[in-house]
C-alpha cells in the first residue's frame, strides 16, 4: 500500500525535476541576462504558482490540458489524470523558486568574470557553459533543491489535474490525504515520517550549498580571511561601470 | 604593431571623445577617476561598444560604426588585465591560464601554461584556487592569463591599485620586466602619475574624457602646457598671472614679479612650477636683488618619509595657517640644514622650471 504512492511519486518527482531543470534554467538565465520591454509582466506571471491557491492553479492547468487546448485538440494527447498531468502540475508549482534562484545567481556573477572570458577568445554559449553557470552553480543548485522539494509536496493542482487514483495518480501527500480520510493513522505516520524526512533532507542540502558559497568560504579558513577581506575590496569607482552602462 | 583609436561615447556624466595612435611602445593612460581611460581600454577590448568612430589594429578593423563593424571581443586578439584580478574562481590558477588557450595539444598546453607560470614565478602554485592566493599573486596569474594567449595588444586596468604598497613596486617591477618580452602594444591606465611614469614611455593624458596632452612622458611632464596637463601630472604650484612684457609676468596668486625663458604669449594665464622644483638659497650675502628671488617664511611643515613638504609666504610674514604662496618638496637632509635658520629664508624659482601654462 505504501510503496505504490512512494513509486509514483519518485516518478512524478523526477519527471517535473527535469522539467523544472530545463525551464526554469533557461528562463532564469533569460530573465537575468535580457532585458526587454514587459520583463516585469513576464516574472510577475511567472511567479504567480507561488501565490495563488493550488485549486486557481490546477484550473488554469486543466484548460491548458484538457478539452479545448492545443495539447489535447491538435496533438491529440490525453493527459488528464495522468501521472505525467501530476508532474507537470509540480512543475509548474515549483517552477518560480528555481527561476528565481538561478535569475539571483546569474545576476551576481561578476560580469568582469565573462568579459575576461570573452576577451580569451570564448563565445557567448561557451562564457555560458564555462564561466557563468559553474559560478553561478551553488545557487542554482539550491533553487533546484528547493523546487524539488516544493514539487514533491504537491498536492492542490496535482489533484486537480490528475486525481487521486490508487496505482496511478495517487502520490504520497494525496495517500497521505486518503490514509487521514479512511482513518488509516499508522500508514498515515509512515508516509508523514518519510514526506518530513525527504523535506528535512533536502532544505538541509539547500541550506549546506549557500553556507558555502565562495565568497562564505573564508570563515573556514582563518588564515585566509584577510587576504580575502583584500581581494574583493572595491573602490566606487569600478564596483558598478558595467551595469550602469558608464 | 599599430593601434589607431578615434571614438566617441555618449555617457551620462560626459562624452568620450579619443583619438591617438600607439606604435611600438608602451601607452599609458593617466587621468583621474571618471575621466574616460578604462572606458577607453574597454572599447578597446570590446567590452563596451562606442557610439561612433574606429578602432583599428596592425591592418584589421576592431570597429567602424561607418562600415558596421564590431568584431567580438573574442576576435580581437586582446588580452585585459583587470583592477580586481577577474580569475574564474572555480579554476586552478593552471587551469586559468590554459582557458583561452585553443587548438593545442594537452602536452602543448601543459607547456605554454608552465612557461607563462614562471615568467611571473608561480610554478609551483599551478594547482591553487584563486581565493587561495594573495591579491600580488592573483593579478600575476591574471597577467599570465592575458599574456598566454598572445595577444596583439595588452590592455591593463589599474592593475595594481587594489594592492598594498609594497605589493606594487614589487608586481611594478615585474611586469617591466614581462613588458620587455612582450611583443605587442601595451596600453597601462593608471590614476597613479608616478607608476605610470616608470612604466610607460609614452603618455596619453585623459580629463573629462577628452585628451588633454599626449607624447613622450619627459616631454609632458617638463612642458605640460596647459593647467589641467600641470594639475593632473602632479604640479603643485600655479598661480594666474598678468603680462608685462615678453619675458615677465606677475603671479597674482603668488604676489610676486617673475622673469621667464619662454616668451609670454596671449594664451598664458597661469604659471606653475613643480614643488621640489624651488631652490633654497643657501648664500646669504648676494641676494636682494637678483629675479625671482623672494624672501619666504615657513607657515607650516608636513612629514612624510623621506621628505618635508613646506608650504611658504612670500614676501611678508603669514598671518595664518592658511596663507600660503607655494609648496616645496626637500629632501629630509636638506631640512636638517634649513630649519633652524632665522627667518625669512631665500627662494629662487628658476626660469627654466618655471612653465607658461594655458588655460
Amino acid at each position: 500500500m505504501i510503496w505504490q504512492p512512494a513509486i509514483l511519486s519518485l516518478q512524478v518527482t523526477v519527471l517535473a525535476s527535469v522539467m523544472i531543470l530545463l525551464l526554469g534554467l533557461s528562463l532564469g538565465i533569460f530573465l537575468a541576462r535580457k532585458q526587454f520591454p514587459g520583463q516585469i509582466v513576464v516574472s510577475t506571471l511567472l511567479n504567480l504558482p507561488l501565490v495563488l491557491p493550488p485549486s486557481v492553479v490546477g484550473y488554469f492547468l486543466l484548460l491548458a490540458l484538457g478539452r479545448g487546448s492545443p495539447i489535447k485538440e491538435w496533438l491529440g494527447i490525453d493527459l488528464l489524470f495522468t501521472w505525467q498531468a501530476g508532474a507537470i502540475a509540480s512543475a509548474v508549482v515549483a517552477l518560480p523558486l528555481m527561476v528565481e534562484s538561478t535569475r539571483a545567481a546569474i545576476a551576481n556573477v561578476n560580469p568582469e568574470l565573462e568579459a575576461a572570458a570573452r576577451t580569451l577568445g570564448s563565445t557567448e554559449w561557451e562564457v555560458l557553459r564555462r564561466i557563468t553557470v559553474p559560478v553561478a552553480y551553488r545557487g542554482i543548485l539550491a533553487g533546484f533543491g528547493l523546487s524539488v522539494a516544493r514539487g514533491l509536496g504537491e498536492f492542490g493542482a496535482t489533484l486537480m489535474v490528475a486525481g487521486s487514483i490508487p496505482g496511478r495518480t495517487q502520490t504520497l501527500p494525496l495517500a497521505i490525504y486518503d490514509a487521514v480520510q479512511m482513518q488509516r493513522y499508522t500508514l498515515a505516520n509512515v508516509m508523514v515520517l518519510i514526506m518530513t524526512t525527504i523535506a528535512f533532507v533536502l532544505l538541509w542540502w539547500v541550506r549546506h550549498l549557500e553556507a558555502q558559497h565562495p565568497h562564505n568560504r573564508t570563515q573556514r579558513q582563518p588564515q585566509l580571511q584577510k587576504r580575502r577581506h583584500e581581494t574583493h575590496r572595491r573602490d566606487s569607482k569600478t564596483a558598478s561601470p558595467l551595469r550602469s552602462g558608464y | 604593431m599599430k593601434l589607431i583609436v578615434e571614438i566617441q561615447k555618449q555617457l551620462p556624466h560626459y562624452d568620450l571623445d579619443i583619438s591617438f595612435t600607439v606604435e611600438g611602445e608602451t601607452l599609458g593612460l593617466l587621468g583621474s577617476s571618471g575621466s574616460g581611460k578604462s572606458m577607453t581600454l574597454r572599447c578597446i577590448a570590446g567590452i563596451e561598444t562606442p557610439t561612433q568612430g574606429t578602432i583599428a589594429l596592425n591592418d584589421r578593423i576592431l570597429y567602424d560604426s561607418h562600415k558596421g563593424i564590431n568584431l567580438p571581443s573574442r576576435d580581437r586578439k586582446v588580452g585585459f588585465v583587470f583592477q580586481h584580478y577577474a580569475l574564474f574562481p572555480h579554476m586552478t590558477v593552471a587551469q586559468n591560464i590554459a582557458y583561452g588557450l585553443r587548438g593545442l595539444s594537452k602536452s602543448a598546453t601543459h607547456q605554454r601554461v608552465t612557461e607563462q607560470l614562471k615568467q611571473v614565478q608561480l610554478l609551483e602554485l599551478g594547482d591553487r584556487y584563486p581565493h587561495q592566493l594573495s591579491g600580488g599573486q592573483q593579478q600575476r596569474v591574471a597577467l599570465a592569463r592575458a599574456l598566454a594567449t598572445e595577444p596583439d595588444v595588452l590592455l591593463l586596468d589599474e592593475p595594481f591599485s587594489a594592492l598594498d604598497t609594497h605589493l606594487r613596486s614589487e608586481l611594478e617591477k615585474q611586469l617591466i620586466t614581462t613588458l620587455s618580452s612582450y611583443r605587442g602594444l601595451t596600453l597601462f591606465v593608471s590614476h597613479n602619475l608616478e607608476e605610470a611614469y616608470r612604466v610607460c614611455q609614452k603618455l596619453l593624458v585623459l580629463d573629462q574624457g577628452k585628451v588633454v596632452a599626449a607624447g613622450d612622458k619627459q616631454v609632458i611632464f617638463d612642458r605640460p602646457g596647459t593647467l589641467a596637463v600641470a594639475q593632473l601630472t602632479g604640479c603643485k604650484n600655479y598661480s594666474r598671472i598678468q603680462h608685462i612684457n615678453r619675458y615677465t609676468v606677475r603671479a597674482l596668486d603668488w604676489s610676486c614679479i617673475l622673469q621667464t625663458v619662454d616668451s609670454v604669449l596671449p594664451v598664458h594665464t597661469h604659471i606653475g612650477i613643480r614643488a621640489h622644483q624651488i631652490t633654497f638659497l643657501d648664500t646669504l650675502d648676494q641676494i636682494p636683488d637678483q629675479p625671482n628671488t623672494f624672501p619666504a617664511w615657513v607657515v607650516w611643515t608636513s612629514e612624510t618619509p623621506h621628505r618635508m613638504t613646506v608650504y611658504l609666504k612670500l614676501r611678508e610674514p603669514p598671518i595664518d595657517l592658511d596663507d600660503y604662496h607655494l609648496q616645496a618638496e626637500v629632501f629630509k637632509e636638506k631640512w636638517e640644514r634649513l630649519k633652524n635658520r632665522p627667518m625669512p629664508w631665500f627662494i629662487y624659482l628658476n626660469s627654466d622650471r618655471l612653465t607658461l601654462l594655458q588655460p
